[in-house]
């Protein structure tokens, strides 16, 4: 091609096609060569390919292809492989006595592989991708020695399995805090939200603590005990160490009191097996507060 | 006498639409009934004003008709620095998700506000830019005045209106939730008036031109208008919940409405942003670059090819849905196909600078051309390859997608208008130069730069995302969460929000160059008259 900057009313060595549009003209340079056949190329390798994979429509249905390949049933095969890699192991964790899992090397390591995939899968919505949960939101941290409903294994495993304060499973944990704006009087709750601040650190109002003492012996020691460290069986929380499910200031403590609360945990029997909930249970129980 | 029609056909819009606002049964709809309350009564306030002048007959016919191109050159810089703000605004409400403040949920939110960045870039930025071009190019390529007088500018306000209407109903949350057709069914049948407006206004003229052939910018423009009308009509069939409110509800459902839309979709960006800003850079790069087309063959080959198979890529974007496997290989099949005649646009745009690269050096708007072109190649390339079934398992659902879109969005569209209002400012304007060439440099390198920041930030972030998705552990059990993921894209959020900033910079450089020219640059003697053919 011509090297110095032309102006389109000179001609170079190819010819226009001899229109003038507002001062376009047009070359009548043939189509590259490349160009042509790449084009040819990707046509002949569209043809061959809807040869070989499903792709032309009839009347009742579509060309199956010479390779008989399918989107469904390659991912039921390989659904399938999986499942049956993993058959004889799952079959022993589903059976197996629960304390005997973190005993066996090879059954605790798949669990707490299996259980991390069905954490990241169905829990970390609630309870975070870490297992930290979420500060002050009734999410409880997983990763910490406090536990509500008891941290060994079995409990672990029975939380997870039926869920907490949930209507589907029957078996669910239940438990349920009066909401005490209904049996006690304001001042009287002030008290005793004071009285439960001071066991594990400052009251705000100091001078309140020990009517609000009375307050809890009369109302809330059932459950939370008389040294306020609560009872798991009831799910009943420890007032003494600082951790709050949902946040330990003197205001949300009144609405706590107040209002009571009333977390709720899905049950999972029907929609995980056997042995994903025991994964999960070995995951969880193995993350640092494990009993 | 017509005054008095349109008198009459205005007062009872005005009054209807205020009727429906009363009885509106949502926010959206009530908002939108008086906005079109408020344009019809504008218009009849108008013609009543101007219903006693008297009527100078002047014959036009010999001159171009360039207010409403002027018009819709100042829509495309003012809704293009709008749709880009935008997109910067929620670029960084991704990366930092406190910017979707709690004052304005249900308005401003990441969920409100992305579909008018879509909407505002392709088509208030980008429709504006291809009416107001090729209003401008079918009259000089034709040398004849568009047809049909006033209906150019019922054309340029109607799309106006339809901008608005979808705007503030994205807020107010009226939404069909069809990506790049979110606007519910009474913006949908204005848009079809507007846009057969449109096709009559360009028809005719170019019925009516004195050229013997018809450019071929002029195909791809009146590619554009006839497919994106087909399109339009289709994907938005739907019937009305009711006449008094916002909602409706599709005719398609399941798997075939998802089709629909993304036949819908993915040729709103091969007729909308490809064919007809493939018309754009058919007129300006060699007028620009003062040289001929490289080669009509290739124009006419790769027109043809282009606008047969394009049509037949939709299915791509489902692979591994509902859709069945045939319908999935012949989306694959036809992009793959789809390579070299998008490369022919590229070819002849490249091709014709060849005996004028050094303009590269003196020309910013060349360069701008130039750049443009380059990533309608890449992005024709990673487009099709995308569409392979094996990478689209990777690529599908993360970032890399929307690197690629805005790979040819800012690249390609973005660069091309913009080079498209360089030139044709100081010609509209009767203008002897730009304001300013250095600030077109300017404007040049933080555009690219901000681009390669975008796109590289995405491809990164999506392909990191798309491996994170299906990496195993030995088990085959999935390591990482779907929040893990997200986490892991903190850094490319930023990246990709600085290079949007970069972007938006660019953008405002230009509009104030482009007022500076109109303003003070110096004026040169108008040569308005059309040219008959030769």
């Amino acid at each position: 091609m011509a090297k110095q900057p032309q102006k389109s009313t000179k001609k170079p060595d190819v010819d226009t096609t001899g229109h003038s549009w507002d001062g376009i003209e047009e070359f009548n340079n043939p189509l590259p060569r490349w160009w042509l056949w790449t084009f040819y190329a990707t046509i002949f390798w569209a043809v061959l390919y809807t040869i070989a994979y499903p792709a032309w429509p009839g009347i009742k249905a579509a060309t199956p292809g010479l390779l008989g390949w399918s989107t469904r049933a390659n991912v039921q095969t390989e659904i399938e492989a999986a499942e049956a890699a993993n058959a004889q192991i799952n079959t022993q964790l589903a059976s197996v006595e629960l304390t005997a899992i973190a005993d066996d090397p090879e059954l605790r390591g798949y669990a707490t592989s299996a259980g991390a995939a069905v954490f990241r899968t169905w829990c970390a919505q609630c309870h975070g991708s870490g297992a930290a949960g979420v500060a002050a939101s009734g999410y409880p941290n997983l990763l910490d020695d406090d536990w509500l409903w008891g941290g060994d294994i079995e409990a672990i495993h029975t939380t997870i399995a039926h869920g907490i304060r949930n209507e589907e499973d029957p078996d669910a944990r239940w438990s349920q805090m009066p909401a005490f704006g209904d049996i006690l009087a304001s001042e009287e709750i002030d008290q005793v939200v004071n009285y439960v601040m001071s066991l594990s650190g400052t009251p705000q109002d100091a001078s309140l603590v020990e009517a609000g003492a009375t307050v809890y012996a009369d109302n809330c020691a059932s459950c939370h005990m008389d040294d306020g460290t609560g009872d798991r069986a009831q799910g009943a929380p420890n007032l003494t160490d600082a951790i709050w499910l949902y946040g330990g200031s003197h205001e949300t403590l009144m609405q706590t009191v107040t209002y009571s609360r009333f977390g709720v945990m899905p049950s999972w029997t029907n929609r995980l097996s056997e042995a994903e909930i025991r994964a999960v249970a070995t995951y969880v129980h193995q993350l640092g507060g494990g009993e | 006498m017509l005054n008095y029609i349109k008198l009459i056909v205005l007062g009872l819009i005005t009054l209807f639409a205020l009727i429906a606002a009363n009885f509106a049964r949502d926010l959206a709809y009530l908002v939108n009934a008086l906005i079109v309350a408020a344009a019809a009564g504008g218009v009849f306030l108008w013609v009543l004003r101007g219903i006693d002048e008297p009527v100078v007959k002047r014959d036009l016919s010999g001159e171009y008709m360039d207010g409403v191109v002027r018009a819709g050159v100042i829509a495309t810089a003012g809704w293009g620095v709008v749709g880009f703000l935008v997109g910067v605004i929620i670029a960084f409400q991704l990366a930092f998700p406190v910017l979707n403040f709690e004052w304005a949920q249900g308005y401003l939110n990441f969920g409100r506000l992305r579909p008018l960045h879509t909407s505002a870039v392709i088509f208030a930025f980008g429709g504006n830019a291809l009416i107001a071009t090729s209003f401008y190019v079918v009259q000089r390529t034709s040398a004849a005045r568009l047809w049909g007088g006033n209906l150019a500018w019922f054309v340029f306000w109607g799309y106006q209106l339809v901008i608005v209407l979808a705007a503030t109903g994205y807020l107010l949350g009226a939404t069909q939730s069809k990506e790049y057709a979110e606007p519910e069914w009474y913006v949908d049948w204005w848009l079809t008036i507007v846009w057969l407006a449109y096709l009559a206004v360009f028809m005719g003229t170019l019925v009516k031109r004195k050229e013997p052939h018809i450019y071929v910018a002029n195909w791809f423009y009146l590619s554009f208008i006839i497919t994106v009308a087909m399109l339009h009509v289709v994907n938005n069939l739907s019937i009305p919940v009711s006449l008094l409110g916002s909602k409706s509800v599709q005719v398609f459902s399941g798997v075939q409405d998802a089709m629909v839309q993304w036949w819908y979709g993915h040729n709103a960006v091969g007729f909308f942003l490809t064919a007809g800003f493939l018309g754009m850079m058919y007129y300006f790069v060699p007028k620009q670059a003062e040289r001929p087309v490289f080669s009509y063959k290739l124009s006419i080959i790769h027109f043809w090819a282009l606008i047969f198979i394009y049509i037949w890529a939709g299915p791509h974007h489902l692979h591994y849905t509902a859709l069945p496997d045939w319908a999935s290989t012949l989306g694959m099949v036809f992009s793959i196909v789809l390579w070299m005649p998008s490369w022919g646009g590229m070819i002849n745009g490249l091709m014709t600078l060849s005996g004028a690269w050094d303009k590269l050096r003196t020309d910013p708007i060349i360069r701008m051309m130039v750049i443009s072109v380059g990533f309608y190649g890449m992005s024709t390339f990673e487009g099709p390859m995308m569409s392979i079934r094996a990478v689209n398992s990777l690529s599908h659902y993360t970032d890399w997608t929307i690197g690629h879109v805005h790979s040819g969005a800012l690249g390609w569209n973005g660069m091309i208008t913009f080079g498209a209002l360089y030139f044709l400012v100081p010609k509209l304007w009767n203008r002897e130069r730009l304001y300013s060439l250095s600030l077109v440099s300017w404007h040049f390198w933080l555009a690219t730069i901000g681009i390669i920041l975008y796109a590289a930030a995405m491809w990164v972030t999506g392909i990191m995302e798309g491996l994170m998705w299906r990496e195993v552990d030995a088990n085959g059990f999935l390591v990482n969460s779907f929040a893990d993921t997200v986490a892991a894209k903190f850094p490319m959020y930023v990246v990709r929000g600085l290079g949007g900033v970069m972007f938006l910079t660019g953008a405002i450089i230009m509009c104030y160059n482009l007022w500076m020219t109109v303003k003070s640059a110096p004026a040169v003697k108008s040569a308005h008259a059309a040219v008959p053919a030769e």
